[in-house]
């Protein structure tokens, strides 16, 4: 695998290479939490994408600062109708309780949902009417805390789990299919208000210019240390030219180039930290107790069941977990992207891919999970130059001008959907286990 | 009095017309969904793929009979290609079946398993639609846009308020009729249905009254195969054929299927139509209808609209949440044929 970092290194750019790790590591980390559910506990998530996206939202959130403005006009309608939202949620589940043997029970729960929707209308609509038109070309939201953004990685597993556990709540304990359905539907409508709620994440106007937690690279530029550092790395290379005017211009491209290349590599090792530590933490989970526990409902629940184990409860747990690691890698990827773009969140992209990487890996192995990330995000990348290469050889006898084969260049982006439809296939059908099948220690 | 039969009209023309064809659409989707699931027991993401395939066959064999230069007057040639489409289909679907979905029904595979195996099928299915007709949206309708304009029911009436009969809305609600009892009488009195049936109630006793399995997987191919062709030509006929739209499809799709009771195929037909009408009834604005009923006082100022169509992907979901809440097994108890 590092071969092909190398090979990429020195035949594209540095700099592509650096970028592609850095996907890959967060790919990993993506994969690692559907290993979490899958591997060890059987849990089928469709809605991958939903939960990064609100990883996503988690860093824009912590780290813009706040839009005092938009806070002045709408805050306190905000308040109020968030605050109403609470109290209804907390009047049905009284309700629930109080009205639970009386045949009238739904009734009561609807129009109690009627009644607390239609008062935080009344707060709702004004509030977010004010708070988008202030200055709707720049900012037209509310802003987040304005904390270092690196908090968000927290925030966003925060986020995932509270989303995964009403989710969880709901489906878990149902068949196994519903749960995947479910999370498959809450994923489209995570993205659908993230698009459409310009209030809280602007909307398909996209935030950009989010907080780094690494420099910025035209601050490197004129750092002293850098560009020191710089010149002495390249000295041999410097002191071959002796024209100072030319040697200046070159160290100034060098430091260009170095400046791009060390934020990224500053990001890889965050990101590498990030990755060893749910590694860790992923592993000491598995062969614990708790891990044994996981691995026999998996494998025969209603004998997990019969010795007591509260198969529900559990699966509940890891899918809580789970969903917790994807927010988390959510939240790095829009970190390392600098910015928000709810439209760019696509399922194949977020979801399916995933899920291939999980598969391929190995499911129930971590190290097979991460390898998963780094393979396929790899392939992913470098299927379609790869793809336009072949149909080139392919068609070399047809001229140039011939529409079989222009159509099929057109069509080279979708030939990576073929691949990795594929590669999904045969790996299940010919290796069920993965590349790294998981190891089962019979202590 | 007037004032009634308008608001009368501008119900009819905006929800009932467009959710009865969205929700025949719905209900074929969904039946195609619940075969699957009652014979072959997993759930199929991939159905909203093979709609897509179906109504690209449609779409190609179309062109091949427009460059002929036949037609069918003032009907759509789609009418005309979809028999060959649904043989494409079939063929595509019992080959996926042949070379993918067997090997863990023989191997007995859990449902999970086989649902992610219809996920790498989706994949696989997503890359050759665009491959062969290119992601970008495709008109392939032709003949007789219209059965009524509005104008003319203005003109007829001398009503304020028009309503607008397509040709396609009435094809997908015949189409929809005619498939649903044929299907249905298939079930209910012939052989096979019957053995069908029973392979679905119980997969093992049937086996012991001498039903072939595999025969029963291959007709299950064929009715799927042919539902989700002219699902998805009706669903590209009504709104336009565009592929990533039919992935968007599978949630209400599945939605249908299990608020109706997954596995069985009158709740998937109640089911679809359950789901279209909320879906439109909920995202409607009926400022119109109130202007007409309620007295110019009180006359609304917004549009009186619960929920903006972006979130059209909320009430279907809201509905399955409900459901399963409150009955997870579905309107009509589900799990057999």
């Amino acid at each position: 695998m590092a071969s092909m970092f190398l090979l990429v290194g020195f035949g594209q750019s540095w700099s592509i290479s650096l970028s592609i790790l850095n996907m890959c590591i967060i790919s990993a980390i993506m994969s690692m939490g559907i290993n979490i559910q899958w591997g060890y506990a059987g849990i089928f998530n469709v809605g991958i994408m939903g939960f990064t996206a609100l990883g996503g939202l988690a860093a824009v959130l912590v780290s813009y600062s706040p839009v005092g403005e938009a806070w002045r006009v709408g805050g306190i309608g905000m308040i109020v109708s968030l605050f109403l939202l609470i109290t209804t949620i907390v009047a049905v589940f009284f309700l629930n309780r109080v009205f639970r043997h009386s045949s009238y029970k739904y009734w009561i729960i609807g129009l109690t949902i009627i009644i607390g929707l239609i008062l935080i209308n009344l707060f709702f609509r004004p509030a977010v009417q004010a708070i988008e038109d202030v200055n709707p070309a720049v900012t037209g939201f509310l802003g987040g805390l304005g904390l270092p953004i690196i908090f968000s990685w927290i925030v966003g597993g925060l986020f995932a789990a509270g989303v995964a556990f009403v989710i969880g709540k709901i489906t878990l304990g149902l068949r196994s299919d519903y749960l995947a359905i479910a999370t498959l539907g809450i994923s489209e409508i995570i993205i659908a208000v993230l698009k459409h709620e310009d209030w809280l994440s602007r909307g398909v106007k996209n935030v950009i210019g989010l907080k780094r937690p690494v420099p910025y690279e035209i601050d490197l530029q004129k750092t002293d240390w850098f560009i020191s550092l710089i010149s002495y790395l390249n000295s041999s290379k410097l002191g071959k030219i002796s024209d100072s005017l030319e040697s200046e211009k070159l160290l100034n491209q060098l430091v260009i180039e170095g400046s791009s290349i060390f934020v990224k590599l500053s990001y890889m090792i965050l990101f590498t930290i990030v990755l060893l530590f749910i590694l860790y933490l992923a592993n000491k989970a598995q062969i614990s107790p708790w891990g044994r526990m996981m691995r026999a409902i998996r494998d025969n629940e209603t004998s997990a069941n019969a010795m007591g184990k509260d198969v529900v409860k559990r699966h509940l747990q890891v899918f809580v977990i789970g969903s917790a690691v994807v927010g988390i890698a959510g939240a790095m990827l829009i970190t390392q992207n600098g910015l928000f773009t709810p439209s760019s969140f696509l399922p194949l992209r977020y979801t399916f891919l995933i899920w291939v990487m999980v598969i391929v890996g190995g499911s129930g192995n971590n190290v097979g999970a991460i390898l998963g990330g780094f393979v396929i995000w790899f392939v992913w990348i470098e299927a379609a130059p790869a793809s336009q290469y072949l149909i080139e050889i392919l068609t070399i006898a047809l001229n140039d001008e011939n529409e079989f084969k222009l159509h099929l260049i057109d069509s080279v982006p979708y030939f990576r959907y073929l691949i990795m439809g594929s590669v999904l296939l045969l790996i299940m059908r010919y290796r069920p286990k993965g590349i790294l099948p998981e190891k089962v220690r019979h202590s | 009095m007037v004032d009634l039969i308008n608001a009368f009209v501008v119900l009819l023309n905006y929800i009932f017309i467009p959710a009865l064809s969205y929700g025949s659409q719905l209900a074929l989707g969904a039946l195609g969904v619940s075969f699957i699931y009652a014979i072959l027991r997993f759930a199929n993401f991939s159905h909203g793929d093979l709609m897509s395939f179906g109504a690209m066959m449609t779409i190609l064999f179309t062109w091949l009979f427009q460059s002929y230069g036949i037609s069918l007057g003032f009907l759509p040639t789609a009418i005309l290609a979809l028999p060959l489409a649904i043989i494409a289909t079939i063929l595509f679907s019992i080959l996926t079946d042949r070379f993918v979905f067997r090997h863990y029904r023989i191997k007995k595979s859990t449902p999970v398993v086989l649902a992610m195996v219809s996920i790498g099928v989706m994949f696989v299915i997503q890359a050759i639609v665009r491959i062969i007709i290119g992601p970008d949206d495709r008109q392939f309708f032709d003949g007789q846009k219209f059965i009524m304009k509005a104008k003319q029911f203005k003109e007829i009436t001398g009503l304020n308020e028009g309503l607008a009969i397509k040709s396609t809305q009435v094809i997908t609600i015949l189409a929809t009729i005619v498939l649903v009892s044929l299907l249905f009488w298939f079930l209910q009195r012939t052989r096979t249905g019957k053995s069908m049936r029973a392979f679905s109630d119980n997969e093992d006793l049937a086996l012991l009254s001498g039903i072939n399995p595999d025969k029963v997987v291959f007709i299950t191919w064929l009715i799927v195969g042919a539902l989700a062709t002219v699902a998805g030509t009706l669903y590209g006929l009504d709104k336009s054929f565009k592929p990533f739209t039919y992935l968007g499809l599978v949630l209400p799709i599945f939605a249908s299927a299990i608020v109706g009771g997954i596995g069985s195929p009158i709740g998937a037909v109640v089911g679809g139509y359950v789901i279209a009408f909320s879906e439109i009834m909920v995202t409607y604005a009926y400022k119109k209808f109130f202007i007409y009923l309620l007295p110019q006082s009180l006359e609304p100022t917004g549009l009186v609209q619960l929920l903006s169509t972006d979130y059209k992907f909320a009430v279907s979901f809201s509905i399955l949440v409900i459901v399963l809440l409150i009955r997870p097994s579905g309107i009509f108890k589900g799990r057999t044929l």
